[in-house]
């Protein structure tokens, strides 16, 4: 659509877009020069805030990889433990039995209505409570509970729209040569959608790694972002220094995550031996929202 | 039973999470739309500036964006936003984290609802005489905006849940007051229920209403 919104451009846009891009790239500047004067006023250019990241090892084997490590096991145990449960909650909204279908809906609708964070402070004082869980694992075990509640339901989304996806004639051919419900899902379409769900999934995992930090900024959870606060605390205030480098590492894991998920999206959609059926990554910020707008909106 | 709730202000809790998701999505509806006219006009740079933006800013999590409005741009550099009151300056900074970050989604939205508008009515547009403003303007975005009502709830409703983020620099919004209460309380389940009902009360009616909203908005074609 895009590239049909102004037309081939002749001398007089020509000229007008070169203004434009003059005077964008002046604000632009600018904004550099100012967030520049701002950060030497404050000192923080000097070359001692820098320093650890850019010399020595130091600063990435006792704070950044202990940190990254923690983050990226909170989110692979949140994920291997939500795929599952996201699946069955799933299917379970599929089902033609109400006493199924309707507690997997509601079920489903409320940990998707309620912040990640309100999950992770009810996990931490719920194992502080009830279970013998030491007070060192504990934040740990509240991240991944509040991600596993609520990454759970919005896989079922997920898993939902990816049997949805699948043509009609998957089943219809399925169940004309005689296979009952269960193996028409299991044998028909569960292997397909499966496919189909793969680039939602991997952005789902983006969506994990980011919520990891919210352990680290409330829960004393030692994770990534964690780590800068206590850099930046070692390291003689080097607040922005830190702050840039941990941004740069969640960029770097998750753009690759994303592009990964894009590319498996235009594969998926090439492929001639499939139904072309594929649940896009974009469909993960719109399930992210609520079901009462449908979540076939994105999909 | 419900005694716990006297020492604690949760209804103004939920007030400040009201305010915070209000002024941050009026924020984010003008930079998004900004960013979306950019990322689909005539000049390469600015294509290159919103692509560029919303590739970083989505990836990187919230809590990092709020965190650093806190401890680096108030703490180490000494921007208070035009106050020096504690509270008035999180609660501004953490408006502005939220802006920067939803302003990405609201992008991406509001792109995709460009996109569903048909070929034809850009081509007509053009063939008309109009410019890429006036098209955009007059034509395109009237159309985007009604078919991106669903995608911009979606966004709204994950910009409710994540004002919560908020609770790291101090905001005493719904989870701060939550965190407080269970930590000083022994009602765990009951005070969860009581926070968790208030996040339905915000985000299920705002699905239900915006949804209705959308499908009535929306082009018959």
């Amino acid at each position: 659509m895009s590239a049909v919104l102004y037309d081939a451009q002749g001398p007089r846009a020509k000229r007008r877009n070169v203004l434009y891009t003059v005077v964008f790239l002046v604000a632009l500047a600018a904004l550099v020069w100012w967030v520049y004067q701002a950060l030497d006023d404050k000192d923080q250019l000097a070359w001692e805030k820098w320093k650890p990241f850019f010399s020595g090892t130091e600063a990435y084997s006792t704070y950044i990889w202990p940190g990254l490590r923690n983050t990226l096991e909170a989110a692979a145990a949140a994920m291997v433990i939500a795929l599952p449960l996201g699946a069955v909650l799933g299917i379970a909204r599929l089902s033609d039995h109400a006493w199924v279908r309707v507690p997997a809906s509601v079920l489903v609708e409320f940990f998707r209505a309620i912040p990640v964070l309100v999950l992770m402070i009810f996990g931490l004082a719920l194992y502080a409570e009830y279970t013998g869980v030491g007070s060192d694992d504990r934040p740990l075990y509240a991240v991944v509970t509040g991600l596993v509640l609520y990454n759970a339901s919005v896989l079922a989304e997920i898993a939902r729209a990816g049997i949805l996806s699948l043509p009609k004639g998957q089943s219809e051919a399925a169940m004309a040569i005689g296979l009952r419900k269960g193996q028409v899902m299991r044998l028909i379409l569960l292997p397909q959608a499966v496919t189909a769900m793969l680039p939602a999934i991997v952005s789902q995992l983006v969506v994990i790694v980011k919520d990891t930090a919210l352990g680290g900024a409330v829960l004393t959870f030692s994770e990534l972002l964690a780590s800068a606060n206590t850099m930046s605390g070692y390291y003689g205030a080097n607040t922005i220094a830190s702050f840039t480098v941990v941004a740069a590492i969640y960029v770097a894991i998750n753009f690759s995550l994303t592009s990964f998920a894009s590319w498996l999206e235009r594969r998926l959609r090439r492929r001639r031996k499939s139904t072309g059926a594929v649940v896009p990554p974009s469909a993960v910020t719109d399930i992210a929202g609520t079901a009462a707008t449908g979540a076939g909106s994105g999909v | 039973m419900f005694d716990f709730l006297e020492g604690y202000d949760v209804l103004g809790a939920f007030w400040t999470t009201v305010q915070l998701a209000l002024l941050s999505a009026v924020g984010s509806l003008v930079w998004g739309t900004a960013l979306a006219a950019m990322r689909v006009g005539p000049v390469p740079l600015m294509r290159g500036f919103g692509t560029a933006y919303v590739n970083i800013v989505r990836n990187i999590p919230l809590t990092v964006i709020i965190l650093f409005t806190s401890l680096g741009l108030n703490q180490t550099l000494g921007i208070g936003l035009g106050s020096d009151d504690f509270k008035t300056v999180n609660f501004r900074l953490a408006v502005l984290g939220l802006t920067v970050y939803t302003s990405a989604f609201v992008c991406e939205a509001i792109r995709s609802g460009i996109n569903t508008v048909p070929v034809g009515q850009a081509e007509a547009a053009r063939a008309i005489g109009l410019s890429f403003t006036q098209v955009l303007n007059l034509v395109v975005l009237p159309q985007a905006f009604r078919a991106a009502v669903g995608p911009l709830t979606n966004v709204l409703i994950a910009l409710t849940k994540n004002t919560t983020v908020a609770a790291a620099i101090g905001v005493a919004e719904a989870a701060y007051v939550m965190k407080e209460m269970v930590e000083n309380e022994a009602q765990l389940l009951l005070i969860s229920a009581v926070v968790a009902f208030g996040f339905c009360c915000l985000t299920l009616p705002t699905g239900l209403i915006l949804g209705w909203v959308g499908k009535k908005v929306a082009v018959k074609r």
